[in-house]
């Protein structure tokens, strides 16, 4: 199959999310969702769970969104897009809406709406093999709310609900691996991606909309308000999580996985916490404790792709 | 007004002996539905195995989803509507009040969805027989509400049902709610229009708004305390078109296929000294007693309140203008309520200003305790006495509790 | 009730279920005033690399095809401006720009 997107002029101008919205200064929320919508166009339809995302791009009676766009409620994007999917499939069957014109149907989710309240609607819809592209856009935890972990938080993490004390010092529990979920249902595509990496990031939006079948595609969100740093960093942010391997961009596709960006030589991980406020409480030892579990992460995903699409850590950068 | 008792029909019909949970389910073909949400729970199981027969061999070309819980139910079913899909669901008990924050979305965001419940008692303790909590508790999510007593009435309701939802000056979510076992496993001889009548008389036709690419909308903004209240006005609004809209609906009905039932039934209520209220499957066995107590001298009475949402206050009024006491029988406990009757709170409040017709609220039938016809004959005993001594009772009467 | 919301459409002037009939209206909701600081951009420095536009989260850089000539000769067909009603300050095309051609400005009071 060819796709239309291979370099960053590849990108379609049109914006089909409209500017004015209400999210935070510096939310990279707004840039992975233009470019969402850029690679879907106008032919789609989009669910939207409860959260940032949703509740800042359509205040009553004004709406960012230049396509059909529908919020239901916090816990159910999946199984509303599976019903908007359903629909359109009967309709187009019984020759009430033209069939020849793909729509896509889209439905987007915080890590709150994915991981926690909305699993059981996303693993029901995937099971089920609707065609409906799912984009997690991941702040590691309910930001909208005011900055609760959420089981996407990853360990060592301030939020208010793990907050630092003398007894406990912040988020204590590993990060789900949503990939690992997703492939367990036997889904055609899923992937991760990052908005640091627009053009990888687009082509994995492609794909996922591509396939005859549910995707999954999960993208990294930096958050200015909920990790603690300037607006102006929020790009920054995401490329040293690929970069010193707290994030990896792979992919899954009919079986293969593969890194999608490789990273021959990994930044250590105090590069990437260090910028962020939410891990300005830790501690040397804790540090290297996240390293070795980030290590551990690269070694089992190495292992998976079978080679070292991430390698290994340099200090003098 | 008050309607007559369903006669014998058929234009083009067939007689079948169905349950009313088969009923639906050949009602929801004949209507020619686009997507079914499938969720099991007893007792209404069988509509969604009946329905998935019918998908399996042609005989409704439908998606039929089997969603992974009742909130993804009514959610999936949302969603299809959304895009102008005629859409069906059907649950019971615990399933209605899991998909509870769905019913009011659904009624807000105003799509016409059509749902079957076969009333069940409500956890805990868990019991799958029949009573009415579960459709008391989701009375003012906003969805219009029908109690049907028989098979037949469970068919031609859910016809009503659609063309009433999809009504443009009402785009209100309907449920047809009937008796877990009782009405939902019995099988009774039932008219089934069949498809070309069905659809001649709720034709499909997308009269809401929906997500189309070729004209954009947002659907679900978050809405502040500028607007938020207005949009729920309309609602109310929709409710009081809907009442109109439903009597057309059943003169409609009537001249169309034979069978009238009228938004509250009565049963020798013109001349009776004491009557009760009940509503769903409740109606045959009162009316067999209103014959009996009449039979020894006492003349008794019964009503039937089919539409439940909205209500049907000026059909009440005159339904019981020559009554001096009235007994609801509530399958339902509103704990903590004085009285603990849901409909009799209703009742009362709706009649306080225009009648002195006093209300004896009774609760009877929870979790399927049965309600004998010699229980019947007590209550008219009762009531006659409440009438005879001008009593005015405001305390509950748990009928049938072992106390 | 306030006059101001006395104004306010009536209930049967919403559309019905308050669905939003507009794409995209919220261009109207000015963002100037979150702002403390602006981007200014050096066209003659700016080398088109399309990396402003692509990270902006609010559409606030627009792409034009505007041909401009650098003082130094080099052309261009497009051209890269801000629209200054949505931005909202937030660095990140100044951060990210490959050449360092956007500087962040204090705003005027």
């Amino acid at each position: 199959m060819s796709f239309k997107i291979r370099t960053i002029r590849d990108i379609p101008r049109e914006e089909l999310i409209a500017g004015g919205h209400n999210l935070c200064a510096g939310c990279t929320a707004g840039t992975i969702v233009r470019h969402l919508l850029k690679v879907a166009g106008r032919n789609t339809i989009v669910v939207t769970a409860t959260g940032c995302v949703e509740v800042s791009t359509t205040p009553y009676p004004y709406t960012s969104w230049h396509v059909p766009w529908i919020h239901v409620a916090f816990e159910n994007a999946a199984a509303v897009a599976a019903g908007i999917e359903s629909g359109i499939k009967a309709l187009a069957r019984k020759g009430l809406v033209d069939s020849k014109e793909r729509i896509n149907v889209i439905a987007l989710a915080g890590d709150g709406g994915t991981f926690d309240i909305g699993f059981q609607a996303l693993s029901g819809m995937l099971e089920r093999g609707h065609r409906v592209l799912y984009v997690v856009y991941d702040n590691e935890a309910y930001m909208n709310t005011g900055i609760q972990r959420s089981s996407a938080t990853p360990p060592g993490a301030w939020t208010t609900t793990t907050p630092v004390g003398s007894r406990l010092r912040g988020e204590h529990r590993p990060k789900k691996s949503l990939i690992d979920i997703a492939i367990a249902h036997r889904i055609p595509y899923a992937a991760s991606a990052n908005p640091a990496y627009p053009v990888d990031m687009a082509r994995k939006f492609e794909k996922g909309l591509s396939v005859e079948g549910p995707a999954l595609v999960h993208v990294l969100m930096p958050c200015t308000t909920g990790w603690k740093f300037e607006p102006r960093y929020g790009i920054r942010i995401a490329r040293l999580a690929v970069e010193t391997g707290m994030w990896i961009n792979w992919e899954y596709e009919n079986g293969a996985l593969r890194v999608t960006v490789k990273v021959p030589r990994r930044k250590p991980v105090e590069a990437y916490l260090r910028m962020q406020g939410r891990f300005s409480h830790l501690t040397k030892e804790e540090i290297e404790e996240i390293q070795r579990m980030v290590d551990l992460e690269v070694e089992r995903v190495n292992k998976l792709v079978g080679e070292t699409a991430i390698g290994p850590v340099v200090r003098d950068y | 007004m008050i309607g007559v008792a369903p006669k014998e029909t058929s234009r083009g019909g067939l007689l079948k002996a169905l349950s009313a949970n088969e009923a639906v389910a050949e009602a929801v073909k004949d209507l020619d539905v686009d997507v079914i949400a499938a969720y099991p729970i007893t007792p209404q199981t069988t509509v969604v195995e009946k329905l998935a027969e019918y998908v399996a061999n042609g005989l409704l070309d439908a998606e039929f989803v089997p969603v992974e819980s009742e909130h993804s139910a009514l959610s999936v079913v949302l969603g299809a509507s959304a895009v102008g899909a005629r859409s069906f669901t059907a649950t019971s008990s615990q399933g209605l009040i899991y998909m509870h924050e769905m019913l009011h979305i659904a009624s807000g965001l105003r799509l016409p969805i059509v749902m079957s419940v076969a009333m069940r008692a409500l956890s805990a303790p868990i019991s799958i027989w029949n009573d009415h909590s579960d459709v008391m508790n989701v009375r003012d999510s906003g969805w219009i509400i029908y109690f049907v007593s028989s098979a037949q009435e469970a068919y031609d309701t859910t016809l009503m049902a659609y063309r009433l939802a999809e009504d443009p000056s009402v785009l209100l979510p309907v449920m047809v709610a009937y008796d877990g076992f009782i009405a939902s496993h019995t099988i009774e001889p039932v008219s089934v229009e069949g498809r070309d009548a069905a659809l001649d008389f709720a034709p499909k036709r997308v009269t809401w708004e929906t997500l189309d690419p070729k004209n954009p909308v947002t659907m679900g903004a978050i809405t502040s305390p500028d607007y938020y209240y207005e949009i729920k006005y309309q609602q109310v609004d929709a409710m009081k078109k809907a009442l109109e809209r439903a009597r057309d609906v059943e003169r409609e009905f009537g001249n169309r296929f034979g069978r009238g039932y009228g938004l509250v039934e009565g049963y020798m209520v013109e001349d009776a000294e004491a009557a009760l209220l009940v509503t769903a499957s409740y109606w045959d066995n009162v009316r067999i007693a209103v014959d009996l107590a009449r039979k020894k001298g006492l003349k008794a009475g019964a009503l039937k309140l089919r539409l439940y949402r909205p209500f049907p206050r000026e059909e009440l009024l005159d339904s019981i203008k020559n009554l001096k006491v009235l007994g609801v029988i509530d399958r339902a406990i509103s704990y903590g309520a004085t009285p603990s009757g849901p409909l009799a709170v209703e009742i009362i409040a709706a009649i306080r200003e225009r009648s002195n017709v006093a209300v004896q609220s009774i609760v009877a039938g929870i979790g399927q305790r049965t309600v004998y016809i010699e229980d019947y004959l007590k209550l008219f005993e009762r009531l006659k006495e409440i009438g005879d001594r001008g009593e005015r009772p405001d305390t509950t009467l748990f009928y049938g509790v072992r106390a | 009730m306030s006059e101001e919301l006395q104004r306010l459409p009536k209930w049967f002037e919403v559309p019905i279920g308050g669905v939003v009939k507009e794409p995209g209206n919220t261009v109207r909701l000015e963002k100037s005033g979150w702002r403390t600081e602006r981007p200014v951009r050096d066209q003659d420095a700016c080398i088109r690399c399309r990396l402003c536009w692509i990270y902006c989260p609010d559409a606030a850089v627009l792409e034009l095809d505007k041909p401009y000539t650098t003082t130094r000769g080099v052309s261009y067909s497009v051209t890269y401006e801000f629209n200054y009603e949505l931005c909202k300050g937030c660095g990140i095309c100044a951060m990210e720009c490959s050449v360092g051609a956007i500087k962040m400005v204090p705003e005027e009071l």
